[in-house]
């Protein structure tokens, strides 16, 4: 069985999958259609209630 | 590794990248200038523009450099360290080059962004501040990260849906899981509700997770059971339970909030009595039961909630309300079903649908202001209709009262033992709303269900198995490595005063009875350098901004 996992959509829900399955020692292939990962989020300017830096 | 630490006769070789940052940095100070000026400083060798020097070619660049110039130091001035820090010292790695001599001058944000319009003032800071960066990285020393080891063990507090779901995910991932529930049975909450709005009933859907629970021959279920000391640090914690059977210690590596939250019993509230007026989970034991005779069912939402003492949503009524009064209407076509409310909350896929479903079926929905709230009396409901604006009375044989999940009462007990966070309503306290919504901001614990926030059974088993997710991504390394800024109290100087232990936001340093010292644990201290700012007697360091590194960099301005 190969162990690689392949991830589709770079959205911070592929993000975060693909991060938590790297620490855990997994080749991870990421897969977006578009030029940059970021998804919905990387288009937002702060995020409630924090009002951190989205991006 | 080449360490680089510098024996007493040898030079440090220091490079320098001068950012741009495309106009971020270059449009309000000038670069080329600043990067002539880095030149005549001491000990540097190579000094190198870049448009975006964490580009994936001034990365090249960098390593480049360290390479082919022999490079002992790297200096980057560019954007704040809490952006590229990692990007940049993990690249001089990655050649070589220990991590911590790399040093980072930020001339974004506190150069071209608050000086635009005054460019060669700005130009002559950003000078001054890589000549502060050069000096310090000079003194930089060669540090190791610190390793710990693991104990590939979780300890989950709490039998419900929730710590059911993260108990069975670990164990599915070949992890040991010790499972504790306070009460004599798994399920939670959930073994109190009739029918899940999926039409399966809750019983069902939880018996099957529970016999996979405990078919697993490494997750233990302690039932009746309590957690009554914990201590340790990330890898390695040591816990106390109470079971049953008598004391059991045991070691995890990480341990599992899951201990729900409890449904507000309504007393003295719209009129409750526990029979013709009860609460939500009242009713889904009625249905459980198939003990409902009653011709005419109001609903009434919002009972005790979002009121001055509770001013928190508990998201999850609404829809419980709008599941039961369809079960009644399905089940008793002809029982007058009618649910008065002031917002409805029906939020993901299939509840927003659901709640029109309902008005098809015929159940009658009227808002209600909570300055005029309904008034429940000898079978009756009067209630204001705001839209009308006409006072409606209704004869009911059965009110049943959304009440709002609440905070266990000990929660704050366990959030004090954990020493985790818990919001203004009681309820646990994630690390970040939306980045960490199941960590908690102690290394190695985490949230998930209604412990945190009223949550569907849905929502908790997500929260469940995500949760697993995030405690694999610590246990399935082989050690434990974490950043080497840490403090350190030199043995020889310390006298004991312990002015640093109340000082050390983390619990990371203990005193040493025997030797009248106090001592860090270097696992547990997180580099604030509180402790270093105490000390009298200048025994506690923090590495990598020790004075002598300070001193330097202040000596250069």
């Amino acid at each position: 069985m190969t162990k690689d996992i392949l991830v589709l959509g770079g959205g911070i829900a592929g993000i975060q999958s693909s991060l938590d399955l790297a620490e855990m020692g997994f080749k991870v292939h990421l897969v977006e259609s578009l030029p940059s990962i970021g998804g919905k989020m990387a288009q937002l300017d702060k995020t409630f209630p924090t009002n951190d830096c989205a991006i | 590794m080449n360490t680089h630490t510098l024996t007493p006769y040898e030079a440090p070789r220091i490079g320098v990248f001068v950012c741009d940052c495309g106009s971020n940095i270059a449009g309000h100070l000038d670069c080329p200038d600043v990067a002539e000026y880095a030149k005549t400083l001491p000990h540097v060798v190579y000094v190198k523009e870049n448009l975006y020097t964490c580009s994936e070619a001034g990365i090249g660049e960098i390593k480049k450099a360290i390479t082919e110039q022999n490079l002992t130091r790297v200096v980057v001035a560019s954007c704040s360290p809490r952006t590229h820090q990692p990007l940049f010292s993990s690249s001089c790695a990655e050649v070589g080059l220990n991590p911590y001599l790399f040093e980072m001058v930020n001339i974004r944000d506190q150069c071209s962004w608050v000086h635009m319009g005054t460019r060669d003032a700005a130009t002559q800071k950003a000078k001054e501040l890589i000549c502060m960066g050069v000096a310090k990285s000079a003194g930089l020393e060669a540090l190791n990260e610190i390793e710990s080891s693991l104990i590939r063990k979780i300890l989950v507090i709490g039998g419900g849906i929730a710590g059911l779901s993260a108990a069975q995910a670990l164990g599915d991932m070949g992890l040991d899981v010790i499972l504790v529930e306070k009460t004599a049975s798994l399920g939670g909450l959930l073994q109190q509700v009739h029918q899940l709005d999926s039409g399966v009933m809750a019983k069902e859907a939880l018996s099957q997770i529970i016999d996979d629970v405990r078919s697993q021959s490494n997750i233990t279920c302690y039932t009746s059971a309590t957690v009554t000391e914990t201590g340790g640090y990330i890898g390695n914690y040591d816990v106390k339970i109470e079971t049953q059977t008598g004391l059991v210690e045991e070691q995890v590596g990480c341990m599992v909030v899951a201990t729900g939250a409890v449904p507000l019993i309504p007393e003295g509230i719209l009129g409750y009595d526990g029979r013709q007026v009860i609460s939500l989970m009242q009713l889904e034991q009625l249905l459980q039961r198939d003990k409902l005779d009653a011709k005419r069912v109001v609903f009434i939402q919002c009972a005790g909630a979002r009121t001055p003492e509770r001013e928190y949503c508990s998201r999850i009524c609404c829809m419980i309300g709008v599941k039961n009064a369809m079960l009644i209407k399905d089940k008793y076509p002809l029982t007058d079903v009618r649910v008065l409310y002031r917002d409805m909350q029906m939020y993901g896929t299939h509840k927003e649908q659901m709640l029109w479903d309902a008005r098809g079926k015929g159940i009658r929905f009227d808002v209600y202001t909570p300055d005029n709230p309904p008034e429940v009396e000898n079978g009756k409901v009067t209630f204001f209709q705001a839209v009308t604006g006409k006072t409606q009375e209704l004869d009911a044989d059965l009110v049943v009262l959304s009440t709002p999940l609440v905070p266990r009462n000990d929660s704050g007990k366990l959030a004090n033992m954990l020493r985790v966070p818990t919001d203004q309503n009681g309820f646990f306290l994630e690390a970040h709303a939306k980045l960490r919504p199941l960590d908690f901001a102690a290394d190695g614990i985490f949230v998930c269900g209604s412990g945190r926030y009223p949550a569907t059974s849905t929502e908790a088993r997500t929260q469940g198995i995500g949760v697993a997710s995030r405690v694999a991504a610590i246990l399935f390394k082989e050690k434990l490595v974490k950043s080497a800024i840490v403090a350190q109290i030199n043995p020889d100087a310390c006298v004991g005063c312990m002015a640093c232990l109340p000082m050390c936001p983390y619990e990371a340093i203990t005193y040493n009875r025997d030797k009248r010292i106090c001592e860090v644990n270097e696992v547990l201290c997180k580099g604030c350098g509180n402790c270093a700012a105490t000390c009298p007697s200048h025994s506690a360091m923090l590495r990598g901004f020790k004075p002598q590194q300070l001193l330097a960099q202040i000596g250069a301005a």
